[in-house]
């Protein structure tokens, strides 16, 4: 019999979106459980001890916790439509690096530049560019629709959900932090990804996110005034 | 340019990182050419190798680079994976694996800095934020054997390089890892039975040296 497979989340984190998306390209069936992140449940605490955060994966009654972690056990376990690459350990590799650097050294560089200011923020922003153009190289030699080719990777899954982000801080900053002259690939994959038909059926409404975002910023800007 | 053939390591000889890979190679049984680095003058080669963030460890495989020492480990597992098995085969094991693996990669380097580089009030804080994050793992281990259970695997090649920078910490900070995380201590015991660690992890006496150095350097009283 099979296992039941539950989701703590919340409907605007990122982070569970990514779960979310990958579920849903194996056609896996589950319970999601919306967490009040204000008011954490006792199973949440319960079944992620160490960081008290969602996302978390149950899977039966075993709990399994971090996006990164909890994306390679899907694919792990529900072998359709791999998210990894399948018998190439190198290529196996570079999306785990690429991966890695996401949750790293870009998402640190786009939060030092969005709660600096003056000079301190003008090079976080350039340091912002430098990595993001590891990425834009990526695709412009690749040359596909997606990073991991004409489906979405683990790659594609990991910066997708977090890409209205950077929508939401232009928008209210004035910040131009993708220019479409400097970043034309990544903006087309950018909408390629918002655009697909996978993305749209899981993933709540670009707009909806952008405006959450938006005021979780203000939220930032407010904090690091005072 | 023809690419080198063969497996290749551009490392420093004291990092932890670097030393996880040496593990995971010694106990697969690969041939290599170690080359060590000089991290204050980086050479072309180390910073084509990892333009991304110009460090080591980086494994050169037929001139194919990999990055970060557990990606690198995992690769490791894949290509060489006849003998030795590094990661465990049940996906919730992996997942497990993964999890701590990471948890020891955000913290145990970082809080460690802080026991040198800081004095005072700073400094008991990260001696006591140090103390939990092996508490933890402590808890993790439970009464096994190694973290992979019987068998030494991933988990306990990700932690231990690390106990070797125990001394140092204990020195700088005044506490003993003895006494506040006995189990931890014995794991690193059995796990320095095994040639692939004793052979790898770097004389402690010489790890107080090269932070006594790094003191010096970044211009940190002691």
């Amino acid at each position: 019999m099979e296992r039941s497979v539950k989701l703590h989340g919340h409907w605007a984190s990122l982070f569970v979106h990514r779960v979310q998306l990958a579920l849903h390209l194996k056609g896996v069936k589950y319970e999601f459980i919306e967490e009040d992140l204000e008011n954490k449940s006792s199973s949440l605490l319960l079944y992620n001890p160490v960081y008290k955060k969602v996302p978390v994966l149950v899977h039966g009654d075993c709990p399994v916790a971090e996006s990164l972690v909890i994306l390679r056990y899907v694919d792990d376990v529900w072998k359709d439509n791999p998210i990894m690459p399948v018998d190439d350990p190198y290529e196996h590799a570079m999306v785990s690096f690429w991966c890695h650097f996401v949750d790293n050294k870009l998402s640190k560089s786009f939060g030092a530049a969005i709660r600096t200011s003056g000079e301190e923020q003008a090079k976080a922003i350039e340091e912002f560019h430098q990595n993001l153009m590891f990425l834009e190289q990526k695709l412009a030699e690749k040359g596909s629709k997606f990073f991991g080719g004409e489906k979405i990777d683990m790659l594609d899954i990991v910066i997708g959900c977090g890409c209205h982000w950077f929508k939401a801080v232009e928008e209210l900053s004035g910040l131009k932090l993708i220019d479409p002259n400097l970043f034309p690939h990544f903006l087309e994959w950018k909408q390629n990804f918002i655009e697909s038909q996978e993305v749209k059926e899981v993933i709540p409404p670009f707009e909806k996110l952008t405006d959450y975002a938006k005021s979780i910023y203000k939220k930032i800007l407010g904090h690091d005034n005072n | 340019m023809a690419r080198e053939k063969g497996v290749v390591l551009l490392d420093f000889w004291v990092s932890p990182f670097g030393q996880r890979v040496r593990i995971a190679l010694a106990e697969k049984g690969v041939d290599y050419e170690y080359k060590e680095q000089d991290l204050f003058n980086k050479s072309e080669h180390l910073l084509k190798s990892n333009p991304v963030y110009k460090k080591i460890p980086v494994l050169l495989h037929d001139g194919k680079p990999i990055c970060e020492s557990l990606i690198i480990v995992q690769y490791i597992d894949e290509v060489w994976s006849d003998k030795a098995p590094l990661l465990p085969d049940e996906p919730l094991a992996r997942a497990n694996a993964r999890f701590w693996a990471d948890f020891i990669d955000k913290k145990v380097y970082e809080c460690g800095t802080r026991l040198w580089k800081l004095k005072g009030e700073e400094q008991e804080a990260a001696k006591k934020e140090f103390v939990e994050i092996f508490k933890l793992l402590q808890g993790e281990l439970g009464d096994r054997k190694f973290f992979g259970g019987e068998t030494f695997g991933f988990l306990d090649l990700a932690l231990v390089p690390f106990v070797a920078w125990f001394y140092a910490y204990e020195t700088f900070a005044k506490f003993s890892m003895d006494e506040e995380c006995p189990k931890i201590v014995a794991w690193a015991k059995r796990c320095m039975e095994r040639e692939s660690v004793s052979k790898t992890l770097s004389d402690p006496n010489k790890v107080y040296e090269f932070v006594l150095f790094l003191k010096e350097k970044f211009g940190v009283e002691y």
